[in-house]
């Protein structure tokens, strides 16, 4: 295995392990996310809107208010007790560290989405038996995108004053075009409309995963270096 | 490592804030011009009427924005890897000039969305993505505002200027994917712009204003910013 990818995974693997002795962190993400979805449904006036025409959108907010709660811990841990200091003075490159920390973020929104899938099927009554597979693709396509781009920011975002409020504020712009796209592919799949439909969107989320991700691996020196 | 430059005076500083404003004072009167040209001298469109001339408006002032936000994310390219601190002192100057004209790209359109359309906002692709662009570059501010070092500040806002630079193409490619009410580039476009000569040119001139004042803003700004470090400088002396 190169080197750097297994740097990677020992610095994800200590994060997951650091997460699920305190647990803290993914249940208030999960137990927000459930909550997002429980108000969607109030929010909703039956009478006017199907639960099907919102459930697309419900489900893509509920993902990324959810995702920016769950990577906002990423760099709040590590700077506590100057954590962060330790693991730079470590000597490891900083693509693997980057690497390693949006590894860690995707395994935790992930997780919550994973949680929140069979929470929105339950509340909107959708029948996903046969659009899983490709709703799950989606999420996987236009969730590696904003979380590479979420990381970096909150790597930066730790180091303001309002921390908890920048990354929010800086993040949301750049979750706009995957989230677009996402919730196009995500109604034409529980329409069941043939992959043609969805084809320019797909390769929208790959483009954008492609470039963001790139791009914040090489920025990511010039955000933690002094 | 960063480039030692000299710490400015506040000569130079009020030297370049008195350029700065003279640009803007000739673009202001340009402009002035120009809505004399488009109201006087230029064909009334032919189905849109009268409401139609915002547009000498609206399109300038979107293309300043989005020059000035552009200039951001190539300036902060270029301090990642020059670390000039006149290169910072520009991407904030250019920031919040871009801030601005994006303010007055973002109220011409609904006054001129009201009539023509029957709507003052529609969440079409490109509106609501110029409008995330705009809170983007709030959000640069804040950022901007929100960390004391200046080297970090640096940095940190240099990093989100690129990436912001990276998002406006992703702006222009789900316009083509969204099914839009925006009218599509008539001007910039493959094909020879399907304008009349008279609208052109006076599209051109204002284009040319707007542009000059947007120099003129960000020299005056970045004359601020000088005048700001020259006051820290003397007074940690």
């Amino acid at each position: 295995m190169p080197e750097g990818l297994r740097v990677a995974l020992v610095i994800a693997a200590k994060d997951i392990r650091a997460e699920l002795r305190s647990r803290t962190a993914l249940l208030s993400a999960i137990v927000f996310a459930a909550l997002v979805l429980v108000i969607f449904n109030f929010a909703r006036d039956p009478t006017v809107l199907s639960a099907t025409d919102l459930a697309p959108s419900a489900l893509w907010v509920t993902f990324s208010f959810a995702a920016m709660v769950a990577m906002n811990r990423a760099f709040t841990v590590e700077r506590e007790h100057g954590a962060l200091d330790g693991l730079l003075l470590a000597p490891v490159s900083r693509g693997a560290l980057f690497a390693g920390k949006v590894l860690a973020n995707l395994a935790f929104v992930g997780a919550v989405e994973a949680i929140a899938l069979p929470l929105f099927v339950l509340f909107f009554n959708v029948d996903l038996t046969r659009a899983l597979p490709g709703i799950v693709a989606t999420a996987a396509l236009a969730t590696i995108g904003f979380v590479a781009v979420g990381t970096i920011f909150g790597a930066m975002a730790v180091r303001t004053r309002f921390a908890e409020l920048m990354l929010p504020v800086l993040l949301l712009p750049f979750m706009v075009p995957p989230l677009i796209g996402a919730v196009q592919v995500t109604s034409r799949l529980l329409a069941e409309r043939p992959l043609s439909e969805m084809w320019g969107w797909l390769r929208l989320l790959a483009l954008y995963d492609i470039g963001f991700v790139t791009l914040a691996a090489l920025s990511f020196a010039f955000v933690v270096d002094e | 490592m960063t480039a030692i430059a000299r710490p400015p005076t506040l000569d130079q500083a009020r030297a370049v804030t008195r350029r700065g404003l003279a640009m803007s004072a000739v673009a202001l009167v340009g402009i002035a011009g120009a809505c004399v040209l488009a109201l006087g001298f230029t064909p009334t469109e032919a189905r849109q009427g009268l409401a139609q001339k915002i547009f000498y408006l609206h399109v300038p002032a979107a293309w300043s924005a989005l020059l000035a936000f552009s200039l951001v994310g190539v300036a902060g390219a270029l301090y990642l890897w020059l670390e000039d601190s006149r290169l910072d002192r520009f991407s904030a100057a250019s920031a919040e000039v871009g801030v601005a004209f994006a303010a007055v790209m973002l109220t011409t359109g609904p006054i001129w969305a009201k009539p023509i359309w029957g709507t003052w906002w529609t969440w079409d692709a490109r509106l609501t993505l110029t409008l995330f662009l705009f809170f983007l570059f709030v959000g640069y501010l804040a950022l901007r505002a929100a960390i004391h070092d200046r080297q970090e500040r640096a940095r940190f806002s240099a990093v989100l200027g690129i990436m912001g630079l990276l998002l406006v193409p992703f702006v222009h490619l789900s316009v083509y994917l969204f099914r839009t009410l925006h009218p599509q580039p008539i001007v910039l476009k493959p094909s020879a712009p399907s304008l009349p000569w008279e609208m052109l040119r006076t599209l051109l001139v204002s284009t040319v204003m707007f542009t000059l004042l947007y120099v003129g803003y960000v020299t005056t700004r970045y004359g601020i910013g000088l005048a700001a470090d020259a006051r820290e400088h003397r007074d940690a002396d």
